[in-house]
């Protein structure tokens, strides 16, 4: 279908519309100017921007990032590209220390607007170190925006939210979604950070999901609503800033809460948005909460073993009717 | 450099030793908490590269980087108020000793993760020149950072993309408590490997002033020109142990006497006897330093507590805290 884009090609629109508009935004990483990423998600910015604007960097996580943090303390908006996401742990200083400390401890004299892309996620047996969804690890760093768009709409949107963020921002891009098509999304599109999307409306249970388990949510709730069980999904997009008025109206239309996420249970976000559920909304509930998460073991590689560890539709209709049947 | 340059230079670094001393000196009245790493005997290094610095190039330091936060326009005052707590110090006290920065010149702040911000001065330098600005960064880090992956990744990205940045290595013989020759394999930890990025590497007497503003000029010339970055490795040496529980006894006594005698504020004082500074003039300039270490700690005592409301803003460019919306 020629008016549908892809999620892939969403990523390189989402940049090259900043890029167009504003001549301080940069990009730096690995494989991704000529080459056009090794997810073909930066696919045609070398081409209209140029080897300056479109820097291809050595294999050296630590330099791509804290050079960024740099440009960002000096007047640019750099767009910087972790290859994998489980690739940050290599510059996790930066995203743990650096960045996020900087405003803070130079008591607000100094911003760093960037962003940090990276792939995440699953699925695709690409074995532990290479799927890992790690938007938690993110999450446990006080100073960092996290975006995680599950549609091709949204990434251009919250692309452009993110570098125009004058905070720092890491953004999940699912490398299961990657092939997934969209609507295209209309000229000056900006998806607020902070704002989560009600993606199905629904009267029964309420499914919080990111990114990649977005779809298997929305399917789980196709097959829910044959067995009469209509549930709402909410689509979180970003888990800082956390949107939990939206999951909190949501309760109070349905009374029965699961969450969904792709990251081991332990330490998940499910279990933040659980937990102020617990502190705000406790008098909202019908029913236990449930946390449909990863098994805690590193992602194996054979199909028929990584389905068992991450969710799936029958893992969240499993949780869902045990819910229903409160 | 002329008598009144000279001079000048020798002033900056009389009172970067008297705060310094007062840090120290505070630290044992219960005045300062947490640690400090003082940088006395450092001196030269700072207020020589600064001296050969446009006031618009950037600055990135170390934990201990009192010394060149001074160097780059933070006054003793704020860097003390800093140390001690109040609401008035350079970062609003949230930073403290090992994180002294000062946007506003430059100054673009102290990094307590050994060797982080090598790439930083590496994205500023890049950043400078998609401005066009004109504009260089400077790196100033210890001996031990030379053996951290960054320094490396940081040294090959700017060589590569041929950028002005400038990697100023102090180089006082000890990695916190251990010898740096114990543990590196070449005997200039940071000039020795310069040349396997393809950029030069340099030594420097790092407790002469003139040889290093001398050696910064030039390789601040150099990166200006578009010729790319360069590492400058300056021989100097602690005063004080690594942080302000090491009294450092693991130095030799006959190392610490010859390191002593040779120290950047003697150093001075011989070169403007050399120009033919009379020695009242050297003494006014003692007295001016003195003088001003000495209101600088007095307002600084006097200045109140941060309001405790401020742990929470500053996360955030809004000013605030808030994770939800």
């Amino acid at each position: 279908m020629a008016d549908m884009i892809t999620y892939r090609e969403a990523v390189a629109e989402g940049i090259a519309r900043e890029m167009r508009r504003d001549a301080s935004v940069v990009c730096l990483g690995e494989d991704i100017g000529e080459a056009g990423g090794v997810f073909k998600t930066t696919a045609g910015l070398w081409a209209e921007f140029g080897p300056e604007r479109v820097w291809d960097t050595p294999i050296s996580e630590q330099a791509i990032v804290g050079a960024a943090m740099g440009a960002a303390m000096t007047g640019m908006r750099p767009v910087a590209e972790i290859m994998f996401s489980d690739f940050l742990a290599c510059c996790w200083d930066y995203i743990a220390n650096e960045i996020p400390k900087v405003r803070y401890m130079t008591g607000g004299q100094v911003t760093v607007p960037l962003v940090v892309r990276t792939a995440n996620g699953g699925g695709l047996g690409f074995g532990a170190q290479h799927s890992q969804a790690t938007e938690n690890w993110a999450l446990t760093v006080p100073g960092l925006k996290i975006a995680a768009p599950a549609t091709p709409a949204d990434v251009i949107g919250m692309m452009a939210a993110a570098i125009r963020s004058d905070d720092p921002v890491v953004f999940f891009e699912h490398k299961g979604l990657l092939a997934s098509k969209g609507t295209p999304a209309p000229p000056e599109h900006v998806v607020e950070l902070g704002r989560a999307a009600v993606v199905r409306e629904g009267a029964d249970v309420t499914l919080v999901a990111l990114a990649s388990m977005v779809p298997v949510a929305l399917r789980a709730a196709a097959r829910l609503a044959q067995e009469g069980v209509e549930a709402e999904v909410v689509d979180l997009r970003c888990l800082v800033p956390l949107d939990m008025s939206t999951v909190l109206a949501s309760l109070g239309r349905t009374s029965r809460l699961v969450t969904v996420e792709e990251n081991p249970y332990q330490g998940g976000w499910g279990a933040t948005v659980v937990s102020v559920v617990a502190d705000e909304g406790f008098a909202l509930l019908d029913a236990p909460v449930r946390r449909v998460a990863g098994e805690c073991v590193p992602l194996p590689f054979a199909d028929a073993l990584e389905e068992e560890v991450i969710p799936t539709v029958d893992k969240v209709v499993a949780a869902v009717r045990s819910l229903a049947a409160y | 450099m002329d008598s009144a340059e000279l001079l000048a230079r020798y002033e900056q670094m009389v009172v970067i030793r008297r705060t310094e001393k007062a840090a120290h000196d505070l630290f044992l009245q219960g005045l300062v908490k947490g640690t400090t790493h003082l940088a006395a005997g450092h001196e030269a290094i700072a207020v020589g590269a600064s001296g050969a610095l446009r006031d618009d190039d950037y600055v990135f330091a170390t934990y201990r980087g009192h010394h060149h936060a001074l160097a780059r326009g933070a006054t003793p005052e704020e860097c003390l108020a800093e140390l001690m707590s109040r609401a008035t110090g350079l970062c609003g006290a949230k930073g403290g000793s090992m994180h002294l920065t000062k946007a506003s010149t430059g100054m673009l702040g102290s990094y307590a993760i050994v060797g982080a911000h090598l790439p930083m001065a590496v994205g500023a330098a890049w950043s400078a020149r998609m401005r066009g600005s004109g504009q260089i960064a400077v790196a100033f880090f210890g001996d031990g950072a030379t053996n951290i992956g960054a320094f490396h990744e940081a040294l090959n990205l700017a060589a590569v993309w041929k950028l002005p940045v400038l990697f100023v290595c102090e180089n006082n013989l000890y990695m916190e408590y251990t010898p740096i020759a114990d543990v590196t394999a070449v005997d200039r930890p940071a000039a020795d490997r310069a040349p396997a990025y393809g950029i030069p590497g340099e030594v420097v007497d790092g407790n002469d002033v003139v040889a290093v503003q001398e050696a910064v000029a030039a390789l601040a010339r150099r990166a200006r020109a578009g010729d790319g970055p360069a590492v400058l490795e300056a021989a100097t040496y602690r005063h004080f142990g690594h942080s302000r529980t090491d009294p450092a006894t693991y130095r030799p006594a006959e190392e610490v006497e010859r390191w002593l005698k040779h120290d950047p504020l003697d150093l001075a004082r011989g070169r403007l006897t050399e120009l033919g500074v009379p020695a009242e003039t050297v003494t006014e300039a003692d007295e001016r330093a003195r003088d001003v270490v000495h209101r600088a700690v007095e307002a600084a005592k006097s200045a109140p507590p941060p309001d405790p409301r401020e742990a929470l803003t500053d996360v955030w460019a809004d000013g605030g805290a808030a994770w939800r919306t």
